[in-house]
């Protein structure tokens, strides 16, 4: 039994924790993709690709099959933006937090370069008229944590290393914003234009001249000025500015000091948050919190087209170089790839958000993670694939993008034991006395293999719920629902069948109120067979029997509330574990009704894994999170993992694993079952994972990098024996003398590895090709010269190293006769090994080369 | 790009009560009423076919077809207030007492009294005939009950047993030798022919109204006071239940063709029907007034009730087959004058089906919601309560305004006419429960966005005064709830037994010391 000492619990800890840093076996990942709505993605000139910057990586999507093509890593911290290079379009500049700025290969997903800045790069900007020079924008260089930034022309050297170090540094505009979207060059590259706060300044190349141009902070009618973001016309010395109000002014006649002009249009409500140009100048496309993209025409501007209802509020608006395609990412971490009028393809990330509302929970049927994703749904996210499976409107209400309005919000999800049933709880404050709540209750339809609305009961509670658990028992008849509400009452809802008919199917009918001497009911939790109910009334647990609501017994432990509750599992049913806000850690015997051990430890999150015994605690210690896993009957932790993320762990999940894994060792064994997710305070969605199913990532992923290297043709055979032979070679007689490679075989090779576009016309190619294939008639005499060394050898033909050296042999005294043949014999002799190589290639099938000339 | 989701119309739980079987079967019913001359004092259905009823009301009795409004026959000649005119069982004869003493045989197509039965003292209040058909039963205000022979007119027999006033009885429909009394003795008897003294006595406790004999004749019901009591003839009337489901005397009682159902009426003004097997009332009729008779037509094709303010309603049942007759002819499809190509083609079974997008209408305020012109999708829904009555949408739609932060805009900005049907909308619905959190916003609303133009249109003006009024009157109602809740809630808390909770938390300072409570309480095992 665990003692309540602080010391020896302590040490206990210590000890395990050390042992896991000698394993190094377990370590926590990353899950799900992290925000890919960061900076503006841009469309890649031919229109296939996407990158956009996610975390600390550049993704690279296909815009047609919206699959992640690339995943560039390389930098240490937040990518802050991603740009074509200008002078090749085939590569791509990233930069970073990291003071890193990345050349890219993003075809092929391969690092080109590195140049080190120095400084935290907060974006980046180009131009094709200012060759070999960047613009990044770095915090101002004497003080580094300062709110101020500055833009900074940087020459990046041309030289061949993979890293260097750029420290042409020169300072072009002062006090910008660290935003990208408020930094833009002008026509032709003459000029750049930048909008802080309240004022535009323009900068002029030629005459290296700023213009500035300053708002008032509030007009008379309540709007308010300040800039948002710019964009300029790629024909015409013309500067759109968005403002917070919603409205767009168009700047023109800027390159004088007073005789400037601006036209305004508004129709955004809220504030602008993107606006770009198209290539040809002839639209304006605009887009802000109302998640309506707006077409301004440039000439003629009261004409607008909208496409309205793109999701949520966009934040950034990307148009490829044709002009064609638009994609718009929006604040719930989804990319929206427009064609024409139509969305044509939707990247869509984990979204998270600020909260999360709806604790992580699993679904029970698909394995997938639930939680609140945009607005008014439940976003299913498959962990296996690492891909949004699809989202449910649980409001099912349309959504006004609009600032300061209090919208519904799905606060509560529970699934019952196989995921036929779904509950659900939103709510909506609008002021301090009114609260909405709605209770819905999903149904899953085999048909349309989703969740269909099957009951709602609108204000189920008179106040907030703060905890809402379905019985988890398979075997029982009913299904169970307890919701527990800050008015001082749980009630269990029972799905049962309507009276008259069978038409209807069961709808939710409350079954039964509890309370207790008037105090908050803060968490509920059944036990792992449905026979027992705990719930926590601030300090005091109560145990109710569901079949007939009887209060069975009362465990208290004051002074603190409970903060969080669970019933062990298996074979540590009989113990119930609950958390205090005075971060003490209590596990109850239910058989005895008494306390069985209690320690003290600051407990964010405590969870039981409905696989194994296992309860996971997460807590929070001198501004990092600590994790323990244990059994509530056994004194020592199973595991331990110290400053697993800074910050507190609010949310996390077991999810079962698809299929076990076997490890033997003690401080794996937990995650054999089901695999533990959890979200950081910054919205990470990390996992543990074992070094055994990283390996066996790694092999799988290995694997289908030969499988896709070359096709199976007769060249890959060719090629793929002479490959093997070479390794074969190398491993086995790493001493023994390496045969000179035969010269045919060499051009072969050269033929195969030159790079298509530059090799001659096919008919030059095929004469050679031939030729050198061909056996020639001086080796017929050779052939003649040997007679007995080539039957020996045909005869040894299996014996792989006779034959080698067999080779040897005759190679040497060959080349002898062959140094008078060279000058007059361009065709070079074939060895004995390539001559049945040539067999071999003679006994393929040549179909293939048939079709070649008609395709 | 998601479509434009419509706003949700919710669907609220109809006040009142559910729809069962019994209330569909018993509301498919349209009612006609009559006006008699006097109090209808008892009605009695023919037992043969076109089953006209005789209507006992005042002097005279009349009786009506099936469908008539107007009476077939009207039989007079009672000198003083007529009672009980009750079919033979071949509907040729109907006999009826007065309140003159003499009873009177009719045939029911004469008009003068066949036989005149003389030898009552007082008011005879119950008539019938015997299985046997040539005799009748009478009791009266005189305490006795009489056997009559029909032919020659003589009395049999007479039973002088009742302390009080005999104002009901039935006849056996198998035996002819057995009839049942019901006294304000409060005592029912059931006497032989055969012999001289009652066979059985019950006591109902209360004076007895009514009495109504089972097809079966083992059940025997009685109305009386508040209650209905069954006994059970063949157990020596043992009483079997009593209902009690009224809060005024029971008058009459009567049973449903297929013995299913048991009805009673009352002075209460309400006809309750009970199922038969579980005695549980399963309906309710209300009428205008208090109601002295109730009969039932051969399978339930007509109710008749008699009340105390002359009138006589008559319930006809719907006949399922009148509505449905309009419509029977098909309706002509719009023609086309230029044939559609492949209009005829059946699917193959391996054809791929190609749907055609559904197109989405939306409703008037729904569109006008999408282009966020708030005023005109309030007034749209307004409107749509005007036609219908059906206030959900107009809730519905200021429910989405108010969500939207938008009704104090919708609402503003009305003239005269505009703002006085929205305070009619409001007169109508602020009070009813399922509306009023979202109408009493509303209603502030109003009286924020307005208050500067009150007394300037007397129209709206009035309807303040109205709504004040109704206001005051409700919070009137909602304090009077409460304080019956309290006292409720205090008779509930001391009726309710005293459990003891196990707290272990209690003895002790908490559960840290284990042991003492283990050794105390049985130990079970672990799961």
């Amino acid at each position: 039994m665990i003692t309540n000492k602080k010391g020896r619990r302590s040490e206990v800890k210590v000890e395990s924790s050390k042992n896991m840093v000698g394993h190094g076996d377990i370590r926590v990942v990353h899950r799900g993709g992290s925000k890919i709505n960061f900076r503006q993605p841009v469309i890649t000139n031919d229109s296939r690709l996407l990158l956009c910057a996610s975390g600390e990586c550049v993704k690279v999507f296909s815009t047609s099959t919206e699959e992640c093509v690339h995943n560039l890593r390389g930098h240490t911290d937040l990518v802050t933006g991603v740009l074509l290079k200008p002078s090749n379009q085939l590569q791509a500049y990233s930069c970073s937090l990291d003071g890193t700025v990345r050349l890219w290969d993003f075809m092929e997903g391969i690092l080109i370069k590195t140049y080190d800045i120095g400084y935290s790069i907060y974006s980046i900007h180009t131009s094709a008229f200012h060759k070999g020079v960047t613009f990044i924008v770095t915090s101002t260089l004497s003080d580094k944590r300062s709110e101020s930034f500055q833009l900074v022309a940087v020459r990046l050297p041309q030289s061949g290393d993979q890293l260097t170090k750029a420290q042409e540094l020169s300072a072009v505009i002062g006090d910008v914003s660290s935003n990208p979207a408020a930094i833009v060059f002008g026509r032709e590259g003459e000029y750049i234009a930048s909008a802080n706060g309240l004022h535009l300044e323009v900068f002029f190349f030629k005459k290296q001249k700023t213009f500035s141009f300053f708002l008032k902070k509030d007009n008379k009618k309540g709007g308010r000025n300040t800039f948002m973001c710019v964009a300029a016309h790629p024909k015409d010395d013309c500067i759109a500015t968005g403002h917070e109000d919603g409205k767009i002014r168009l700047w023109r006649n800027f390159n004088h000091k007073k005789e400037y002009t601006y036209s305004t249009m508004h129709w955004h409500s809220n504030a602008v948050s993107s606006m770009s140009f198209t290539p040809e100048g002839t639209n304006l496309l605009s887009g802000g919190v109302e998640s309506v993209l707006v077409l301004w025409r440039y000439n003629d501007v009261s004409q607008r087209d909208f496409l309205p209802r793109l999701g949520s509020a966009i934040t950034h608006i990307a148009i490829s170089p044709d002009g064609a395609l638009f994609c718009t990412s929006h604040s719930d971490n989804k990319i929206n790839i427009i064609q024409g009028i139509k969305v044509s393809a939707v990247l869509q990330g984990l979204v998270t958000g600020e909260r999360v509302e709806t604790d992580l929970i699993v679904d029970p049927r698909s394995k997938s993670l639930v939680l609140n994703g945009r607005p008014g749904h439940l976003q299913f996210y498959s962990l296996d694939r690492d891909k949004l499976v699809y989202n449910l409107d649980i409001v099912q209400q349309e959504y006004i993008h609009q600032w300061g309005l209090q919208q519904f919000k799905v606060v509560k999800v529970a699934f019952d034991a196989c995921g036929n049933w779904m509950a659900t709880v939103e709510e909506r404050k609008q002021n301090v006395a009114e609260l909405e709540l709605n209770l819905k209750l999903w149904a899953f339809d085999e048909q349309t293999q989703s969740f269909v609305l099957n009951t709602t009961v609108s204000a189920p509670h008179e106040s907030r719920i703060t905890g809402m658990c379905f019985c988890q028992a398979t075997a029982s008849q009913t299904t169970m629902l307890i919701s527990a509400s800050e008015d001082g009452h749980f009630k269990a809802w029972q799905l049962t069948r309507s009276a008259q008919g069978e038409d209807e199917g069961p709808s939710l009918t409350c079954d039964f109120v509890g309370a207790y001497r008037g105090l908050v009911p803060e968490c509920c939790c059944f036990s792992a067979d449905g026979s027992l109910l705990a719930v926590g009334f601030q300090e005091v647990v109560t145990v109710w029997s569901p079949a007939s609501w009887d209060l069975l017994t009362t465990l208290s432990q004051p002074p603190k509330a409970i903060r969080n509750l669970c019933f062990g599992q298996l074979s540590c049913s009989k113990y119930l574990v609950g958390t205090t806000d005075d971060h003490l850690l209590c596990c109850w015997n239910l058989l005895t009704c008494s306390l069985e051990w209690s320690t003290s430890m600051d407990i964010s999150l405590l969870l039981s894994d409905p696989l194994t015994e296992n309860i996971a605690v997460f807590c929070c210690h001198a501004g990092s999170t600590d994790f323990f896993v244990f059994k509530p009957s056994e004194p020592r932790p199973v595991f331990s993992l110290k400053a697993v993320c800074s910050g507190k762990v609010t949310h996390a999940v077991f999810a079962p694993r698809e299929e076990m894994l076997e490890s033997s060792e003690e401080s794996s064994q937990w995650l054999n079952y089901s695999q533990l997710y959890f979200l950081t305070q910054c919205m990470d969605l990390m996992t543990f994972s074992t070094k055994a199913e990283e390996d066996k990532l790694m092999a799988s992923s290995r694997q289908l990098m030969i499988d896709d290297s070359v096709a199976m043709t007769p060249f890959y055979l060719l090629l793929g024996k002479h490959r093997k032979g070479e390794s074969g070679d190398a491993v086995s007689s790493a001493s023994a003398e390496r045969p000179p490679l035969p010269q045919g075989s060499e051009a072969i090779k050269e033929l195969l590895r030159t790079p298509a576009h530059v090799l001659p016309s096919t008919s030059v190619l095929c004469s050679m090709f031939v030729k050198s294939l061909l056996v020639s008639v001086g080796d017929a005499s050779e052939e003649s010269n040997h007679p007995k060394e080539e039957m020996e050898s045909e005869k040894e033909e299996e014996d792989e190293e006779e034959d080698r050296e067999m080779q040897s042999k005759v190679s040497r005294p060959r080349r002898g006769a062959l140094d008078g043949l060279c000058a007059e014999r361009a065709a070079p002799a074939l060895t004995k090994p390539q001559r049945r190589e040539l067999r071999q290639f003679m006994k393929l099938d040549h179909s293939w080369l048939a079709g070649l000339p008609h395709s | 790009m998601a479509s434009y989701k419509p706003t949700q119309i919710q669907v609220y739980p109809k006040p009142g009560e559910e729809a069962t079987q019994d209330t569909l079967y018993w509301k498919n019913y349209e009612q006609i009423q009559i006006k008699e001359f006097g109090a209808v004092s008892s009605i009695d259905f023919s037992p043969v076919a076109p089953h006209n009823f005789a209507v006992t009301a005042f002097t005279r009795i009349h009786i009506y077809g099936p469908y008539s409004l107007e009476p077939l026959k009207s039989l007079t000649g009672f000198k003083n207030t007529a009672y009980c005119a009750r079919f033979r069982s071949d509907g040729q004869l109907l006999v009826a007492g007065c309140e003159d003493s003499v009873v009177r045989l009719f045939d029911v197509s004469g008009k003068v009294a066949l036989r005149v039965f003389k030898g009552h003292t007082k008011a005879v209040h119950v008539t019938d005939f015997t299985s046997n058909r040539y005799q009748i039963f009478t009791g009266s205000d005189d305490y006795t009950c009489r056997l009559w022979d029909l032919p020659n007119a003589t009395e049999l027999n007479s039973y002088r047993e009742h302390t009080d006033y005999i104002r009901c009885g039935v006849t056996s429909k198998l035996n002819r030798d057995l009839f049942i009394t019901g006294s304000y003795d409060h005592t029912l008897k059931l006497f032989d022919a055969r012999a001289d003294k009652s066979v059985m006595t019950m006591d109902h406790g209360q004076p007895v109204e009514s009495l109504l004999l089972y097809p079966s004749e083992g059940l025997l019901v009685s109305a009386g006071g508040r209650h209905v009591k069954v006994w059970d003839l063949l157990k020596g009337g043992q009483p079997l239940v009593s209902l009690k489901n009224h809060h005024k005397t029971v008058t009459c009682l009567c049973l449903s063709s297929n013995g299913q159902r048991l009805l009673s009426a009352s002075l209460d003004r309400h006809v309750k029907v009970y199922n038969t097997t579980n005695f549980k009332a399963v309906h309710n009729f209300d009428y205008d007034a208090s109601i002295l008779s109730l009969a039932l037509a051969p399978d339930d094709e007509s109710i008749v009730v008699g009340m105390t303010n002359n009138i006589l309603s008559i319930k006809h049942r719907k006949r399922p087959d009148e509505s449905e007759a309009v419509p029977s002819q098909p309706r002509r499809r719009p023609s086309y004058r230029m044939p559609v190509k492949g209009k005829n083609y059946a699917p193959k079974q391996e054809d791929y089906l190609v749907s055609r997008p559904v197109k989405e209408y939306l409703a008037q305020y729904d569109k006008q919601l999408k282009k966020f012109n708030v005023s005109k999708a309030l007034d749209s829904a307004l409107e749509i309560w005007r036609r219908k009555r059906s206030p959900e949408v107009m809730v519905a739609v200021m429910k989405e305004l108010d969500r939207r932060g938008t009704l104090k805009n919708a609402l503003a900005g009305r003239d005269e006419q505009g703002l006085g049907s929205l305070l009619h909308f409001l007169l109508g619905n602020v009070v009813d429960p399922r509306f009023a959190p979202v109408l009493v916003t509303a209603a502030e609303m109003i009286l924020d966005v307005y208050k500067q133009v009150v007394g300037q249109s007397p129209l709206v003006d009035r309807q303040l005064l109205r709504l004040q009024e109704l206001l005051e009157k409700e919070l009137g109602y909602q304090k009077d709830l409460i304080e019956v809740l309290g006292m409720l809630d205090t008779i509930f808390a001391s009726s309710l037994p005293k459990t003891e909770v196990p707290c272990p938390g209690s003895s002790r300072a908490n559960g840290l010391t284990p042991g003492v409570m283990g050794t105390s309480r049985p130990q079970p095992h672990a799961t």
